[in-house]
């Protein structure tokens, strides 16, 4: 084993787009404003960037697309590129930064993220799924609605419980003034929504949405000699991939976020109890169930107990996604959820946790193919 | 996700056909007479769907298609009540679902029944042979 790194870095700076429809902006320029914001938060020049990391478009692959980026800010990094595991890539893409600055292969890094499948093409949402069209196998939200399925049946999991995630994420999103949706839910109102694609309907699906976020990442005694007003340490890391097809993996209702979420809690020396706050990636409903479950905080099969009655609101044992999270506040694969991370420990955020000195943050990607988990501390 | 439908003028759409390539094609044949295969590695006996040139527990390419007894369970489904592409306009609401064979490989369907919400979890399913857009295709319906 390795050193561990818990704590070595810090996020030193955040910056993001307005999130919703931001017509005629290429992902290029809101990258490059999502940037400039980041480095103006941190207090850090330009050109003492030293690596790009890149998640790229989901609504369009393009080659090269991290040298791109780094013409289009006038840099030479000496990393730099696109890391494609979905909405997994923010976590992961911090991660190897914090590696690579450890390793001494780079000092100050950028990790960044645009998308316009709102105003552009959403089609990567809809399309067939491989070789099953032909049985009207369509659109990502399907193989999720097929793992919460399975999961109902499997574990008894009840629709309250899926209702409960959309109703705490459309709560806080609803006092977050960057929020694309800012229209609360009651538990009523959503077990009365007629199917999309049952079991889900439309409250259990991500939003849409165009913008950019991006954060920098040095390591804790830089930020120090430069005088980083709010550095925010990264205590724990952790992967794991799930990488069977939904159709084909032996276990519907389980993933290899457990393999993440162990291991970033035991690179902090923490345990579930010991988090304040949660950002849990919900582009479904069931995604940010099974992520609680698989990180511990409920068994399996436990968890409709854990999230009711507001335990998962500001005021609960653990408030989640506390500006909104892809349900609320933008549909973005995930840098908003490490954002609003740093924000609860900086103790600026909108919707506060009070005392907050631990934030768990999960990414994944494709249909819960890739995993990432990320704890923050002060 | 707002997917626009298109409507009746438009030439009448078709959905994408399957990737019939040199190892797929055995089991589109197959489909197409009212059989179900799946393939046999020779060398570790594992069983598999959709088709591969190596197994994906031993990945050597020592393998046969063998016909399956029909027998599956199934694991989940979902119902649409909406449609994502325009060849399936009129289809709403409709069921996809995962079923797993007898013999251990797990594949796409749809269940052939009245109400899709009144299935069960794990129910046994059996095999019946059905035609899309030209193409043989494996239906279940409940035991």
């Amino acid at each position: 084993m390795g050193a561990n790194l818990s704590g070595k870095a810090v996020i030193s700076g955040i910056g993001a787009t307005r999130f919703g429809a931001l017509p005629g902006r290429t992902t290029i320029s809101m990258n490059v404003e999502a940037i400039r914001k980041a480095l103006n938060d941190a207090g850090v020049e330009k050109d003492a960037v030293d690596a790009l990391y890149v998640k790229c478009p989901t609504s369009k692959f393009e080659l090269m697309y991290g040298q791109k980026l780094a013409e289009a800010i006038g840099l030479q990094p000496r990393i730099g590129g696109v890391w494609d595991s979905g909405g997994s890539s923010n976590v992961i893409m911090i991660s190897q930064a914090i590696m690579a600055i450890e390793a001494g292969q780079c000092e100050i890094a950028v990790v960044t993220f645009a998308d316009n499948p709102k105003t552009g093409s959403a089609a990567s949402y809809s399309q067939p799924r491989g070789d099953d069209a032909l049985y009207g196998w369509f659109a990502v939200l399907s193989s999720y609605a097929m793992i919460a399925r399975r999961h109902m049946g499997e574990l008894g999991t009840p629709r309250e419980a899926l209702g409960a995630v959309a109703v705490a994420a459309r709560r806080h999103g609803a006092q977050n003034p960057n929020a694309q949706l800012r229209k609360p839910l009651a538990l009523d109102d959503y077990m009365n929504l007629p199917p999309m694609v049952a079991p889900f309907c439309r409250d259990d699906c991500t939003l849409v949405s165009d913008g950019a976020a991006a954060v920098v990442v040095m390591s804790a005694e830089r930020a120090r000699k430069m005088g980083v007003a709010k550095p925010v340490p990264v205590l724990g890391f952790g992967f794991g991939q799930t990488s069977w097809d939904v159709t084909q993996r032996p276990d519907m209702t389980s993933t290899q976020a457990k393999v993440a979420g162990e291991t970033a809690l035991k690179m902090a020396g923490l345990k579930p109890k010991d988090m304040d706050v949660a950002q849990i990636y919900d582009c479904f409903t069931i995604t940010a169930l099974m992520t609680l479950e698989d990180y511990g905080f409920a068994k399996k099969g436990q968890i409709a107990d854990f999230v009711k009655g507001g335990n998962i609101e500001i005021g609960g044992e653990l408030p989640m996604n506390t500006s909104g999270g892809l349900l609320s506040e933008t549909g973005m694969p995930g840098m908003q959820l490490i954002h609003e991370g740093v924000r609860q420990m900086r103790g600026d955020a909108s919707l506060q946790v009070k005392g907050a000195k631990h934030c768990i943050i999960s990414n994944q990607g494709g249909v819960m193919h890739t995993h990432a988990a990320l704890i923050l501390g002060q | 996700m707002n997917t626009t439908v298109q409507t009746a003028s438009k030439p009448k759409a078709t959905l994408p056909d399957p990737d019939i390539n040199e190892v797929s094609k055995p089991y589109w044949d197959a489909l197409k007479k009212g059989k179900l295969t799946f393939q046999h590695c020779r060398k570790c006996g594992n069983n598999w769907l959709p088709a591969r040139g190596e197994c994906p527990k031993c990945l050597e390419a020592d393998w046969a298609w063998h016909d399956a007894s029909g027998k599956a369970k199934l694991i989940s489904w979902v119902v649409f009540h909406r449609a994502f592409h325009p060849a399936f306009a009129d289809r709403p609401p409709y069921n996809v679902a995962v079923v797993e064979l007898a013999e251990g490989p797990r594949m796409i369907t749809n269940i052939v029944v009245e109400d899709a919400e009144k299935l069960v979890i794990d129910q046994p399913v059996t095999f019946m042979p059905a035609e899309e857009q030209g193409h043989g295709i494996a239906r279940f319906r409940p035991v």
